[in-house]
């Protein structure tokens, strides 16, 4: 059964029950009018919203709708209709417009600084080590712990040497 | 093991609380991989789509996961037994729901289970009772290691861990409590504490994941930021500064109704027993939300003769899924009322 949202006639995409003295109260409200209300379901950034800004804003955006991995041969518009990529290689193919959307999901950041697998190479592994240690830097430079921000400036010039 | 040995019966992490068990329902932990050199499933063929279910069905079931695994085929499923599984959080209503060759492994205590073909190709969970992030980080670690042994994962140095839906690249890993906050709805301060928690760039959904609501006060917090930050980091930040901030609140929140307005805490506590031990007709929701009352006195002392596995038994087996299998039929919700309220009455120990 669909909904209308209770606030603005929207199609309602937040269903909330709630009993209260015994008498079932449905409520339904769709994705914005259940944000401004503080009630959040949905897990993900609102990857369709960002991208579509950025086809407004951007100059190139006429560039950007004829992007198209060579691989999957998925284009940029599906991805932006389905907020889901085809294939690993689409993160090269669609990188320009992937770095700015992934600093906006994830609090400004576009690079893994975390676990690298096993068998990745030597070199990968050193890469990204550097990495974390220059985010710890930046930190301890931040809060003005220049004994640590020592110590970590030594590591990352030892390992730049290795 | 089948699933029809688990519906009968509460894993070992649901029978006894975890640490800070009375408000910490439990922790998960879970990774998201793809297989390198494969499309991602919205771009797979069918016959790809088989490829990968049959390949990790295989490597699943030789991994030495735990004591005993078994390996659910969701598409070969009936309805009834995909909802069992999404009512005991081992897959999710997204994947309950999706079409194509997909599956779970689950291990016997139901403290790991792998999906397969969900939204990535492999979907990896821990879950334990109360605040355990430190284990659940672990143990996927391990899991994590084994099964990089033997399949080659999408990863790129650049962008990390490479996952269909950009908001999970790099290290693909998603911390979650679900977490019981009664006294912050009572005292009407949820929702500013929701708002809160968006801030922190968290993710704040229902009992069942995304897009569900939140029933019987239950709140399953996650953060969203998978990339820019170590697995370590994001474990870290979530175990020492969100979640005692969370605990906080509702404790203190708590202290205040006991405090301010204990005669009408009592009075709820009193009354919700006396509903679930007489109701003849009973829907899911208003056990949930009855139960919810249970749980609060339980842990506030306020309430006699009930434990936390009982409360959490009663919680599972009322839910629509469970109530079917148990009766080993389908029933419509009228009559799923009705045995319902016959079981709790019984569970409760009314007759």
């Amino acid at each position: 059964m669909k909904y209308k949202c209770e606030k603005c006639s929207k199609e309602a995409t937040v269903h909330l029950t709630e009993i209260i003295d015994g008498q079932k109260i449905e409520r339904h409200l769709c994705e914005s009018c259940a944000t401004a209300e503080g009630i959040t379901t949905k897990a993900h950034v609102p990857i369709a919203q960002i991208l579509e800004e950025m086809l407004l804003q951007s100059a190139a955006g006429s560039e950007l709708s004829s992007l198209k991995c060579g691989v999957c041969g998925i284009t940029f518009l599906e991805f932006r209709e389905r907020g889901v990529l085809g294939c690993p290689n689409d993160y090269e193919a669609f990188e320009k417009v992937l770095v700015p959307l992934l600093e906006r999901a994830h609090e400004g950041a576009s690079c893994h600084v975390g676990k690298i697998p096993a068998n990745a190479e030597e070199g990968q592994r050193r890469h990204n080590e550097l990495l974390r240690l220059r985010g710890q830097l930046k930190d301890a430079v931040a809060g003005e712990d220049y004994e640590r921000a020592a110590e970590l400036r030594d590591r990352i010039k030892e390992l730049e040497g290795s | 093991m089948n699933l029809n040995d688990l519906t009968g019966h509460l894993s070992a992490w649901r029978r006894s609380p975890g640490p800070l068990g009375d408000i910490v329902i439990s922790s998960r932990v879970r990774l998201a991989r793809n297989l390198a050199g494969m499309p991602f499933l919205s771009r797979c063929t069918e016959g790809q789509v088989r490829e990968i279910a049959e390949l990790l069905h295989r490597e699943l079931l030789e991994a030495p996961l735990g004591s005993e695994t078994m390996y659910v085929d969701v598409a070969a499923a009936t309805a009834l037994d995909r909802e069992v599984l999404v009512e005991r959080h081992l897959i999710s209503r997204q994947q309950a729901e999706a079409s194509g060759a997909r599956g779970v492994a689950v291990v016997s205590d139901e403290t790991v289970a792998i999906m397969v073909n969900e939204e990535d190709h492999l979907r990896a969970q821990v879950l334990r009772g109360g605040l355990q992030l430190d284990a659940c980080y672990a143990d996927i670690q391990r899991l994590d290691e084994m099964l990089e042994r033997h399949l080659p994962f999408a990863f790129s140095s650049r962008f990390g861990y490479l996952t269909a839906c950009p908001t999970n690249v790099g290290t693909a890993l998603r911390v979650s409590v679900m977490v019981h906050l009664p006294a912050l709805k009572a005292t009407g301060q949820i929702e500013k504490t929701l708002r809160a928690a968006r801030d922190m760039h968290l993710a704040v959904r229902g009992l069942y994941g995304e897009g569900t609501e939140a029933i019987g006060d239950l709140f399953q917090v996650s953060n969203q930021t998978t990339l820019g930050r170590s697995e370590e980091q994001i474990v870290e930040e979530f175990r020492d500064v969100i979640v005692p901030g969370i605990i906080d609140y509702e404790r203190r929140a708590r202290q205040n109704l006991l405090d301010n307005r204990r005669m009408a805490l009592e009075d709820r506590v009193h009354r919700a027993a006396a509903l679930l031990g007489s109701a003849r007709l009973i829907s899911s929701e208003e056990a949930m939300y009855l139960i919810s009352h249970l749980r609060l006195g339980l842990h506030l002392g306020l309430a006699d003769g009930l434990s936390h596995e009982t409360l959490n038994e009663l919680e599972l087996a009322a839910q629509p899924g469970h109530l079917q299998k148990t009766a080993g039929r389908e029933m419509a919700p009228a009559e799923r009322g009705e045995v319902r309220a016959k079981l709790i009455r019984q569970r409760l120990g009314d007759g």
